[in-house]
């Protein structure tokens, strides 16, 4: 969930009041916000570098607010003010519109040779725009907001706004050898080629992330002026050329991408909340794009969208009983400005371009029940009437685990995931004969495989409780993870137990005996016939050799029981002798 | 020793005696040790309330072992004075004495002997006087009859500074009679056995009293463990409430079921490889079922189903991509769809508590897995005042009864509600859950009828738990480096009958 920081005073004064901490949080709850700190830039870098870097940093108190990941519109503070006055019903919600300008429309050209990188791009222009300090401040970071989250760290789309006025159209986006593109970048002094910038960036905290998108293609993204001026290397540097300052009057703005889509909201969520500042608000001078094809489209595409939505569809999925009048009310207070047509019952929804979000009359339903307030809606109990089932598995664990606790043996909850070296090289065998599956993103050794028996987590417990008074008894029913071609995943979980001993002795009569007794539990007599249980010599890499057997029951190998290998116990960190057994119980349902 | 002679005096002394007697003044009247006073006290005290006691320390002055040799032959001046004969004694040879040579100095300084230094076989000692009194044994006397006090301070620290008297703490009980006095004890049985009871013997004898304010022996058991105690409790509730348990038995998913059919894109943050486990073998998963596939991939592309869709190009490997299911509701997807064949539609309740997995961050309160709780209701008409009548019944059940709700967004619910309750030991609302009505995108194209809706929530089990248990570093809960201790320990699981932790974890 995206977090935008606001300065406090500046929000109430954009709201034309002031709250107290506690008002401003149940509003923000009512909306569907969540006001997650109340801080400073000083009480930030405090907490992060300590009190001396913090010497002299600003103490305006900064509100840092939990924005629903879907709302893009709520991403600064112009947005935020706009949807929470609409929704106080003190201003209305604006409409954008793009118009045409006076001289020559902008131009960019997309070339071919984008295709393979970055196909899509799109464009607009804010003219006669005001910056302040905050208001430019704002337009940063809501570029570096919709990087984050939308644009999926400029993967899917990258956004370049610069100065109109130091550039001379129509611009042409295409793509190149790195070698042949040169510039000066945002903030350097001299130029440099694309290749060189690409080894710069290495060590830059911010750009190195994005390096990646790029780097291994043969051709790079570049956008220049007519005049041969780098406007951009999407997405990792704007030129400097074109940078814009407090003092911009005019702002391109160009959006370039993988997701046509994603691109033209991002672009529409730009303009919509910055036009409010310029001299003719909320107006976007539109751009024209020039597809490789030789297709012309216009940007931002500004679109507005008309849903119809039956009032009584929105009661009944709310369980509300509103006027058809209320519920247009309710959802043009969330910046859907909605109309009463027709019989009396249809409500015509505008879908503005800032809601992006709203794809389904249910996303319409969910602003309408928002606006109500959910907490006013009447809590009622579904009649559905159905009989409980459990799941047989499940049901079986259940009554298992009781009566093993009750034979004396402690219950234990181990991680399903681990390294390879606890299921095979610590059990003397070969990773290849365990049959697991293969995690291929792990972080650390102990999540490259899930279990493939539930013995290393038991013996790791004892590792970890080795204070403890001996005997320990533990036991463990949980699911281990095998390769399956049969299944539609091509791996399937079984439901195991397993216990252990571990005292001076080895104890195999005692976990023999706890075998019998699971068997005796499960309702199987001793004795390989009628589906009876029997065990029978055998051996294993993990145990002692001649102390270990199979255990067979209703005419199938069920698992084993046995002594531990010293070298077992050992390459586990223990030091006493140690007896285990671990069965599957799916043959038992 | 309880009915030993000196217990016996004790207790009739006692009877008699006005208010109570001191043990040492008991033992010098019986002219036995002390200690030996002392022990039948203590084995009266055991009988319970015979005899009440009090401790009371006393100082006294006690001879030493050369006091008492004093006491009993005379000071070393004394006896040099007795050794010397009227005709005189060679000093020389008064010096061999065993009293000499402190009792030479003393007995000259006392002016009760002279020496002639003079006298033709060396040096001779004489007496000065016929007679004397000898103090020093009188005073010791006196002390050792009890009777110290009778010396002035002066005269007591002089014959302590000659190491002859000591100063003593003594320990001594005060005995009165207590409530159940009585001076017929006899042996105690300490425990009612076998042929006590045949011969009926118990009727006649005293029984030893129990010390009630000792531990008892805990059995030896087995445990369960309590994450597991608490699942149970969940299992119980959503079964009291007549919801069926979704099969979840599978920690490998495909993308597909995993995001795709929850109307999850393609793109969306959750499908990083920073935040989902996935699988280098097995890879892919072969079977999807393909005509459902399409219906989810062309929602997602194009729309449909009254939606607009996401408008990007669906790739069919990504849904192949197989990983470690990142929440239950991939299990609640294959039952929804599942549900959905089943022709005509019945309405259904289905819930599940089992493992997920995230590739995320570790810390004191994120593991790798955790255990999901997922509550799911699909009807014709349900509504979001519905999902709210069954969050509040659940809830209650959890001894929850406070809760309001929050507008939220999921990728797969709309409307979507994250579910709050007032915690008392916080003093603030905090999260308990998150919720919403699947959105129709998701559930359209498995092919449930259009006027189902089906609404649901998830929690996690170890939140509650950790609350409950107060326990702060999930690791002592979760996986091999539990606490053992912490196992055996643990409470049994009343989910509505206590409220959280105790006070000092609360404020932690």
């Amino acid at each position: 969930m995206p977090t935008v920081s606001v300065k406090r005073d500046l929000l109430f004064r954009a709201l034309g009041r002031t709250y107290t901490d506690e008002e401003f949080d149940e509003l923000c709850f009512e909306f569907g916000l969540e006001l997650d700190e109340i801080t400073s830039e000083k009480e930030i870098i405090s907490k992060e570098q300590g009190n001396e870097k913090a010497h002299g940093a600003s103490d305006v108190v900064l509100y840092k607010i939990d924005v629903p990941a879907n709302r893009y519109d709520l991403l600064c503070l112009e947005g935020l003010v706009r949807g929470l006055q609409v929704f106080k019903e003190r201003i209305k919600t604006p409409m954008y519109k793009r118009v045409m300008p006076k001289g020559e429309i902008q131009k960019l050209i997309i070339t071919e040779e984008t295709a393979k990188i970055r196909p899509y791009a799109v464009a607009a222009v804010l003219r006669n725009i005001k910056f302040t300090k905050d208001r430019y401040d704002s337009f940063i970071e809501l570029q570096e907001k919709l990087h984050q989250n939308i644009c999926r760290k400029r993967a899917l789309v990258a956004i370049g706004t610069h100065d109109l006025d130091t550039l001379s159209g129509p611009f042409t986006y295409t793509a190149k050898k790195p070698s042949d593109i040169k510039f000066k970048p945002l903030n350097k002094s001299k130029e440099y080629t694309a290749c060189e910038l690409m080894n710069i960036y290495k060590t830059d905290n911010q750009l190195k992330h994005y390096l990646h998108i790029i780097e291994n293609k043969p051709l790079y993204p570049v956008i220049y002026d007519s005049n041969g001026v780098v406007l951009s290397m999407p997405p990792i540097i704007n030129g400097n050329h074109s940078k814009i300052t407090v003092n911009t009057k005019n702002v391109f703005i160009e959006c370039t991408g993988t997701d046509f889509t994603k691109a033209k909201i991002v672009l529409d969520v730009i303009v919509t909340m910055f036009s409010e500042y310029c001299d003719n608000q909320f107006t976007v001078e539109a751009a024209e794009v020039v597809f490789p094809n030789g297709k012309l489209h216009s940007f931002p595409e500004l679109a507005y969208r008309k849903e119809m939505v039956r009032a009584d569809l929105i009661n009944k999925k709310v369980g509300i009983r509103e006027t058809p009048e209320n519920l247009a009310k309710l959802l043009t207070r969330m910046c859907l400005k909605s109309e009463v047509i027709g019989d009396g019952n249809q409500i015509e929804v505008e879908i503005p371009p800032t809601r992006a979000d709203i794809i389904h009359a249910c996303d319409i339903i969910e602003d309408a029940a928002i606006a109500y307030g959910y907490n006013n809606i009447q809590m009622t109990l579904p009649k559905t009437y159905t009989i409980a089932n459990q799941f047989p598995l499940n049901k079986l664990t259940e009554l298992l685990r009781q009566d093993i606790a009750a034979a004396g043996f402690t219950e234990a909850l181990t991680f399903a995931l681990c390294s390879q070296e606890d299921i095979a090289d610590k059990l003397g065998m070969d990773i290849s004969a365990t049959k697991a599956i293969h995690i291929s993103n792990p972080k650390t050794a102990e999540f490259q495989v899930a279990r493939t028996t539930l013995l290393p987590g038991l013996l790791k417990t004892i590792a970890a409780n080795r204070k403890m008074p001996l005997p320990l008894k533990l036991f463990e029913i949980s699911d281990i993870v095998i390769k399956d071609s049969s299944r539609d995943v091509g791996a399937r979980n079984y439901r195991h137990l397993c216990a252990v001993y571990y005292n001076k002795n080895p104890g195999f009569e005692i976990i023999h005996g706890l075998l019998d007794r699971i068997m005796q539990l499960l309702d199987v007599p001793p004795g390989e016939k009628k589906g009876g249980y029997a065990i029978k010599a055998s051996e294993g890499s993990a145990f002692f050799p001649g102390r270990c057997a199979e255990i067979f029951a209703r005419g199938q190998s069920i698992g084993k029981l046995g002594v531990l290998h010293p070298d077992v116990i050992t390459k586990f960190e223990l030091t006493m002798p140690c007896s285990c057994v671990e069965i599957n119980i799916e043959p038992f349902l | 020793m309880a009915d030993g002679p000196v217990a016996e005096v004790l207790l009739r002394r006692l009877e008699t005696a006005d208010g109570g007697l001191d043990s040492a003044e008991l033992a010098t009247e019986l002219g036995v040790e002390h200690q030996t006073v002392v022990g039948a006290v203590k084995s009266l005290q055991a009988l319970g309330e015979i005899i009440e006691t009090e401790l009371r320390s006393s100082k006294r002055w006690e001879l030493t072992a050369e006091g008492e040799e004093i006491a009993q032959e005379g000071s070393h001046e004394a006896r040099v004075f007795r050794s010397i004969p009227p005709e005189g004694l060679p000093q020389s040879e008064l010096m061999r004495l065993p009293s000499g040579k402190v009792g030479f100095s003393k007995a000259m300084s006392n002016k009760w002997i002279r020496v002639d230094k003079s006298a033709a076989d060396g040096p001779r000692v004489f007496r000065v006087v016929d007679s004397v009194e000898d103090e020093v044994q009188r005073r010791l006397q006196l002390v050792q009859g009890g009777q110290a006090e009778k010396l002035g301070e002066k005269e007591r620290s002089e014959l302590r500074k000659r190491k002859l008297l000591t100063e003593v703490t003594l320990k001594t009980y005060w005995v009165s009679k207590g409530s159940a006095f009585s001076t017929s004890i006899s042996k105690q049985e300490t425990e009612l056995s076998p042929e006590m009871i045949s011969s009926g013997s118990w009727r006649d004898r005293p029984f030893k009293p129990y010390n009630f304010s000792a531990h008892g022996v805990l059995p030896d058991s087995g445990h369960l463990h309590p994450l597991l105690k608490v699942r149970s409790q969940f299992r119980q509730i959503f079964l009291e409430m007549g919801f069926t348990e979704m099969p979840t038995d599978n920690y490998i998913e495909s993308s597909f079921w995993n995001f795709d059919a929850l109307f999850q894109p393609q793109q969306h943050p959750a499908r990083d490889q920073h935040d989902t486990f996935f699988l280098r073998d097995p890879a892919q998963a072969q079977q999807l079922p393909m005509d459902y596939v399409h219906r989810v991939k062309r929602t997602h592309s194009q729309g449909g189903y009254g939606s607009q869709g996401y408008k990007y190009n669906w790739k069919l490997d990504e849904a192949r991509k197989n990983l470690l299911r990142t929440h239950t509701t991939a299990s609640s997807a294959r039952a929804l769809y599942h549900l959905a064949q089943k022709k005509p539609f019945t309405p259904a309740k289905y819930f599940s508590i089992d493992r997920v997995f995230r590739n995320e961050t570790l810390d004191a309160t994120h593991l790798a897995e955790f255990h999901q709780i997922e509550g799911v209701v699909a009807d014709h008409g349900l509504t979001l005042g519905h999902l709210m009548g069954v969050l509040r019944e659940f809830f209650t059940k959890l001894g929850i009864t406070q809760l309001r709700f929050k507008p939220a967004y999921n990728p797969y619910t709309e409307p979507s509600m994250e579910v709050f309750s007032y915690h008392q030991g916080l003093k603030k609302w905090v999260e308990v859950g998150n919720s919403g009505i699947f959105r129709p995108e998701m559930l359209l194209p498995m092919g449930l009828p259009e006027n189902v809706s089906v609404i649901a929530w998830g929690l996690s089990l170890e939140r509650p738990t950790m609350i409950k248990y107060g326990i702060n570093n999930i690791r002592e809960l979760v996986g091999h480096k539990v606490n053992l201790q912490m196992v055996y320990d643990s409470p049994l699981c009343r989910l509505d009958a206590e409220r959280g932790p105790p006070s000092t974890q609360e404020a932690a």
